[in-house]
């Protein structure tokens, strides 16, 4: 498990608490369904089971079966009523658990959730959050392991979020519930067991911009999500042969922070981007596309991907390893851009 | 007239004037529509509601204004009968941002905040959970509301159409399923596409509690959803009416009819709801030819204002082509 050493530098004389992403994600579920009566979560095994990942445990004895709500495994069926539930004044949160099974569910998210608000002429807004798991690494196999997040990300009319430290799985849902629009939260299943500190009183955090995780002059590693420790990790590695590396947590994939990207990018001159999707039509090609469009003469050298292999994710750890971007593969990217 | 808190139609002569006038409008509109569609005013897909007015204005007299409504996209008959004035129909018809969806829906896409109505759904199956989910808001927030959700008989075969009455029916909510069943998913007729051709009894497996009814028949129409509201109201949870009705034109206006014949076409016409209502009306004497022919005279005013009124609206301008994709951020 990486450690949150990414987290924001403690303030001087406030109070740090010992946590996990896990606990994070229910202290901001606890104090959302605390603060407004409107607010209940639904899905599957989330109130008796304590969640497939157990990030609603205790939650059912705290609130009640009404607002921890138990669904039947019926992905369309809750999330199209979850949607319903926002129009009908509600802010539900919606538990998918993973973005496999969201597929059973994008016809509501893209043709309902995503195009009411438009489609209506601006009458009706769609207030929901939908939260998943996401990617590999627990040896799940190629139904329950993919990492999805840039089909989402396509869609006009949501806001995708990928927190990847303690303060943002603790802060983006507070702001994601008060967002008057649909929201995807992806969360990466890797994460879960990071523990680490954070202040005692975190609280709500911006989900528009990206967030510099570590500075470097010489070349710029945009990533998301739970490579985000791997390409801090190839960082600290980068960094002993003298190569500093300036990377970049998107947290927000949609709508992309372009101005944090190319505002690195013109310093750095050079980038590579790591994103666990498959490569072809990923998120990483269109931050790619978005430099080369944006920074085009301000680059040193040909733009670099690091992204998982395509191959339906596969059982066997050693597959399932070679398959996702890793940190010796994030180094070498990082190295080839600088032409070394 | 009556009044939708009642549990049983009372024809008198105004109720039997208005249940005649509803569907009347809506078959003159959507009449004017057919035309306009071949004229190029209208584009896209149209779907016409002609045969099957008696669903639509049976179901609403059992509604309350701040009931909601989930329709399909052949959804411009429930639009009028639940009271979308038919200015702004014509104009979303038209595309012109006068429209009741500011022009961006046209007509499968009709919204109106106004009434509650939610679409204008143009995925088979898909409002039905947009449904359970506006009944579930109802009931968490102690609102006697009921949500009314209208979808065809081709929606049996999704498996929203399952996971949607299973819902309703675990969490007891004030949903009424109107299953609009015109024989044929676009052109799959119902026997060679589903293994139970009982719809009632796929609703009934989840222990919803259904009724089917005569949909030519306006009155027989409202006094099943004035009891199956009742039933709602009174806390018994979601209930689910089948109204066997009838397309008197093709699917859109691209279809060829060569899954049915014109023999099968004119026996349903004789079936007519209005056709079927006002001769019922004239044989008791609560309708009378001078009743008919100011109705003609008032819906002709009255189609031809809103066919004026989009005619003179406006194109949206290029400018607003992003302009609620999402909710601008300093009004959030």
């Amino acid at each position: 498990m990486p450690a949150a050493s990414a987290s924001a530098a403690a303030a001087p004389g406030v109070a740090r608490i010992a946590t996990t992403y896990r606990e994070a994600v229910r202290a901001a579920i606890r104090e959302a369904l605390a603060r407004d009566p409107r607010t209940f979560i639904m899905g599957e095994d989330v109130g008796r089971y304590g969640g497939c990942y157990a990030v609603t445990k205790g939650l059912l004895d705290e609130f009640g079966p009404e607002r921890i709500r138990d669904t039947p495994l019926s992905e369309s069926g809750f999330v199209g009523a979850g949607i319903g539930a926002a129009l009908g004044g509600m802010r539900p949160i919606v538990e998918v658990m993973t973005v496999n099974f969201s597929m059973l569910c994008l016809d509501q998210i893209l043709n309902t959730a995503a195009t009411l608000r438009h489609m209506s002429g601006g009458q009706f807004s769609v207030p929901v959050v939908i939260r998943m798991a996401t990617g590999a690494g627990r040896q799940l196999a190629a139904q329950h392991s993919h990492s999805l997040e840039n089909w989402y990300a396509h869609i006009p009319g949501i806001r995708v979020l990928a927190p990847a430290t303690l303060e943002d799985a603790r802060g983006m849902l507070a702001t994601a519930l008060a967002d008057p629009d649909p929201v995807v939260i992806f969360e990466n299943v890797m994460l879960y067991n990071m523990a680490g500190e954070i202040a005692a009183d975190a609280g709500a955090v911006d989900i528009d911009r990206a967030s510099v995780r570590r500075a470097g002059r010489d070349l710029s590693l945009v990533t998301y999500g739970g490579s985000l420790w791997k390409t801090l990790a190839a960082a600290d590695e980068l960094a002993r042969e003298g190569i500093e590396a300036e990377v970049i947590d998107l947290r927000t994939l949609r709508p992309l922070d372009d101005a944090t990207i190319m505002a690195s990018v013109r310093r750095t001159r050079r980038a590579v981007v790591i994103d666990e999707g498959w490569r072809t039509g990923s998120l990483a090609g269109e931050i790619s596309a978005r430099i080369v469009e944006q920074c085009f003469w301000s680059l040193d050298a040909p733009i670099g991907r690091v992204c998982t292999a395509e191959v339906p994710i596969p059982y066997p750890k050693h597959l399932e390893d070679a398959a996702l971007p890793q940190v010796p593969a994030i180094v070498a990217a990082a190295r080839a851009a600088l032409g070394r | 007239m009556s009044t939708a808190r009642e549990a049983k139609p009372h024809l008198t002569r105004p109720h039997v004037l208005a249940l005649l006038r509803e569907m009347l409008r809506i078959r003159r509109f959507e009449e004017r529509c057919a035309e306009l569609y071949q004229q190029e005013k209208i584009r896209g897909f149209l779907h016409l509601y002609i045969g099957e007015e008696a669903v639509a204005v049976g179901v609403m007299q059992a509604l309350l204004p701040e009931d909601a409504v989930v329709a399909t996209y052949r959804e411009h008959g429930q639009a009028l009968a639940r009271g979308v004035a038919m200015n702004p129909l014509m104009a979303e018809m038209y595309g012109k941002q006068e429209g009741c969806s500011r022009g961006r829906g046209g007509s499968m896409h009709v919204f109106d905040a106004a009434t509650r109505f939610y679409g204008g759904n143009a995925i088979v199956g898909g409002g039905l959970p947009l449904a359970v989910g506006l009944a579930l808001a109802d009931r968490m927030q102690n609102r006697a509301n009921v949500t009314a959700c209208f979808f065809g008989e081709g929606a049996a075969a999704e498996g929203e159409f399952h996971e949607s009455m299973n819902l309703a029916a675990l969490w007891r909510l004030p949903v009424l399923f109107v299953c609009e069943n015109n024989l044929y998913a676009m052109g799959t007729a119902l026997a060679i596409s589903e293994s139970e051709t009982d719809i009632r009894a796929k609703a009934q497996c989840y222990r919803v509690p259904s009724a089917v009814v005569d949909g030519m028949d306006v009155v027989a129409v409202e006094a099943a959803a004035r009891a199956a509201v009742a039933a709602i109201r009174a806390g018994e949870g979601p209930q689910f009416l089948e109204c066997r009705t009838y397309r008197f034109r093709a699917h859109s206006m691209f279809d060829a009819q060569l899954y049915r014949s014109k023999e099968e076409v004119e026996r349903w016409k004789e079936r007519c709801p209005i056709a079927q209502l006002s001769a019922w009306g004239r044989s008791v004497g609560l309708v009378h030819d001078a009743d008919i022919a100011a109705m003609e005279a008032e819906i002709a005013t009255e189609v031809q204002a809103s066919v004026d009124f989009a005619e003179a609206g406006s194109w949206e301008p290029l400018s607003d082509l992003a302009r609620d994709v999402t909710t601008p951020r300093e009004a959030a």
